[in-house]
């Protein structure tokens, strides 16, 4: 098994293909359901097709968690302008590394995903915007793209059926604003990826102007298995208003990082203790980056009976965003974390609005003057003001992903920033591990050389 | 400008890939492997792309400032990429960051004297779960130690060599 060992305790929908041999190939997909779930589509009128993701409380799995079947009922199919079908495989929210498995290991399935929302909105053309570092990712699906279209799964007319769908992929080239969707569209239309102002939206407005369907990989990856085991079985999986399976992402201070699809609604600490094999040394809790950097940071206090979920973490004022769950042991240095976060967003910020602009730019500088030691009782003030005249301030929300891990560690861990003003810079915590955790991550190489010779830059 | 067989393909590839008015989104994939290739986005890169895509070669150039992986200027023929975002950072990432700077006597977005080796701090690669990774050119490199760290730029020198 690549990455790390299946757990028990997961729920295997859209990953259970991930272990097989050959589990990209077109042959390990068509003997397990592969394909199956189109060609019931195919037998299904459009609306049905929504009603079940409708009935499945799918909510996109990108970070922001719009009800799927709402969103695909939004584009108008009776449009006279072409539709088409867009998939965001930008992946790049610190702490999420969920899209590069379900494209590596099953390409396929997002294939038929977007054949389907290709047959239910009449596009003919789809595309996989997908982030330039991923380039082995690229070949691979190019690899699937070319197996598909020599079997008729995409090309015109398929299998005699009178529906026609053609897919390509897309490279960005290393812009983490990319994975926005209306600046995802700019990027792909050849400019710089600066957000569009909504609305209009990319359902009416999206690729050229045209109605576009745009949902994160495992938003699509997930719809040939809601098709296959109906709306209502698969939100059953989950709990009310969150349906289904999510897959998670662990990383940090815990003994088995790694990816575990999990039912929604699955305890935190479980997550923490069975599937992340626990706390790394031993060591206690301190907080929890719940998905992706950009959802407000929770303490251990805060996790204790918490479950992961999109209502549960609304609740405590944070989010399930993408499922990057980030855990941070007690030693961890509170302060240079939130600098290492906002030097992210200072990065990554596009430049397009002048709050997250300069918010971001002047929030790593106070940090920065933090942990060099020459920070002041009135910028811990400052920094908490600053995050927040960014919140709702700007076209797209990488200023509100800057400004909300920042506020919570202010707020709930003051005590550290109050801790340098009275004791002054403190020295670096080394992380360093001389051994590695699992021989499989470093053997994981053989496999990438199998993939053919990239030109090299 | 004269392209290889091979980028000639792939640029009348990547042209396929829109609508017939629409080249404009080919682009951004062409610039980056015309890179690839080239080693840098050169102007007469710019100016070949700009006339195939039906663009003024400043649009071009303006598109490019934007994304962090084209570089007009040559990067090492092996460009080693160090993550030190959250997870990497609670890994051992800026460790590593610090080991491969002393190793090779150079810092952010610099290259050795002998144009081998580049290094750059880089933002999240989308390894957290093998924290802490790193990629040079476009292979990962998970659950990275500091040993390893030696050893992979060791066995770069000895690549380089053996060409």
């Amino acid at each position: 098994m690549p990455y790390n060992e299946p757990h028990p305790a997961e729920t295997r929908i859209i990953s259970k293909r991930f272990g097989l041999p050959n589990s990209a190939s077109l042959e390990t997909f068509m003997a397990n359901e592969g394909y199956a779930a189109i060609k019931k589509a195919l037998g299904m009128t459009p609306d049905a097709i929504i009603d079940e993701l409708k009935a499945s409380n799918l909510r996109g799995r990108g970070g922001a968690g719009f009800p799927t079947g709402l969103k695909w009922s939004f584009v108008p199919r009776t449009s006279p302008k072409a539709k088409y079908i867009m998939v965001n495989a930008d992946e790049s929210e610190p702490g999420t590394c969920k899209d590069r498995l379900l494209m590596e290991f099953d390409p396929h399935q997002l294939l038929e995903g977007m054949m389907i929302g290709g047959y239910v909105m009449g596009a003919k053309y789809g595309w996989i915007y997908i982030r330039g570092e991923y380039r082995y990712l690229i070949d691979i699906m190019d690899r699937a793209i070319a197996e598909a279209y020599s079997a008729d799964y995409l090309g015109d007319n398929l299998h005699g059926t009178g529906f026609s769908f053609h897919i390509r992929t897309h490279s960005g080239a290393g812009a983490y604003e990319c994975g926005e969707e209306s600046a995802l569209l700019e990027s792909f239309e050849g400019k710089r990826g600066i957000p569009r102002i909504r609305p209009p939206f990319p359902a009416v407005s999206g690729a050229y102007q045209s109605p576009t369907l745009l949902n994160n990989v495992e938003t699509f990856a997930t719809v040939p298995a809601i098709l296959l085991m109906g709306g209502a079985e698969y939100a059953a999986l989950g709990i009310p208003k969150s349906g289904g399976t999510k897959l998670l992402c662990i990383s940090g201070h815990v003994n088995k990082p790694g990816v575990y699809e999990v039912p929604l609604g699955f305890p935190m600490m479980r997550a923490i203790e069975e599937l992340g094999g626990g706390m790394r040394n031993g060591k206690k809790l301190k907080a929890v980056v719940p998905g992706g950097s950009s959802c407000p940071m929770l303490t251990a206090a805060e996790c204790d009976g918490l479950t992961l979920d999109y209502d549960a973490l609304a609740k405590v004022k944070s989010m399930l965003g993408s499922g990057g769950m980030i855990v941070l042991d007690e030693d961890t240095d509170m302060v240079r974390v939130a600098l290492r976060i906002m030097r992210f967003y200072q990065h990554e910020s596009c430049g397009w609005c002048i709050p997250c602009r300069e918010g971001t730019t002047w929030l790593k500088k106070l940090l920065t003057r933090f942990v060099e030691g020459a920070g002041t009782q009135s910028d811990i003030v400052m920094i908490g003001d600053l995050a927040k005249n960014m919140l709702g301030r700007t076209f797209c929300p990488l200023g509100d992903a800057a400004a909300m891990p920042t506020i919570s560690i202010i707020e709930k861990f003051r005590g550290e920033f109050e801790d340098y003003l009275a004791h002054g810079p403190k020295p670096r915590r080394s992380y360093v591990r001389e051994e590695t955790l699992r021989e499989e991550a470093l053997a994981w190489h053989g496999q990438a050389a199998a993939i053919p010779a990239q030109p090299t830059v | 400008m004269q392209l290889s067989p091979q980028l000639e393909s792939k640029f009348e590839s990547l042209l396929s890939n829109y609508p017939e008015d629409k080249k404009r989104s080919a682009m951004i994939p062409m610039l980056i492997y015309g890179q690839d290739e080239l080693g840098s986005v050169t102007p007469e890169l710019i100016v070949e792309v700009a006339a195939r895509v039906g663009v003024q070669p400043l649009q071009v150039s303006e598109v490019m400032s934007y994304y962090s992986m084209l570089h007009p200027k040559p990067l090492g023929k092996f460009h080693v990429q160090i993550c030190t975002n959250v997870s990497c950072l609670l890994t051992g990432g800026e460790d590593l960051w610090d080991q491969a700077c002393h190793k090779l006597g150079i810092g952010h977005k610099q290259a050795t004297a002998d144009g081998l080796i580049s290094l750059e701090e880089v933002e999240c690669i989308g390894a957290c779960s093998w924290a802490p990774a790193i990629q040079i050119n476009y292979d990962f490199h998970h659950e990275v130690t500091p040993a390893r760290l030696e050893e992979l730029i060791n066995g770069l020198t000895e690549k380089a060599h053996a060409v």
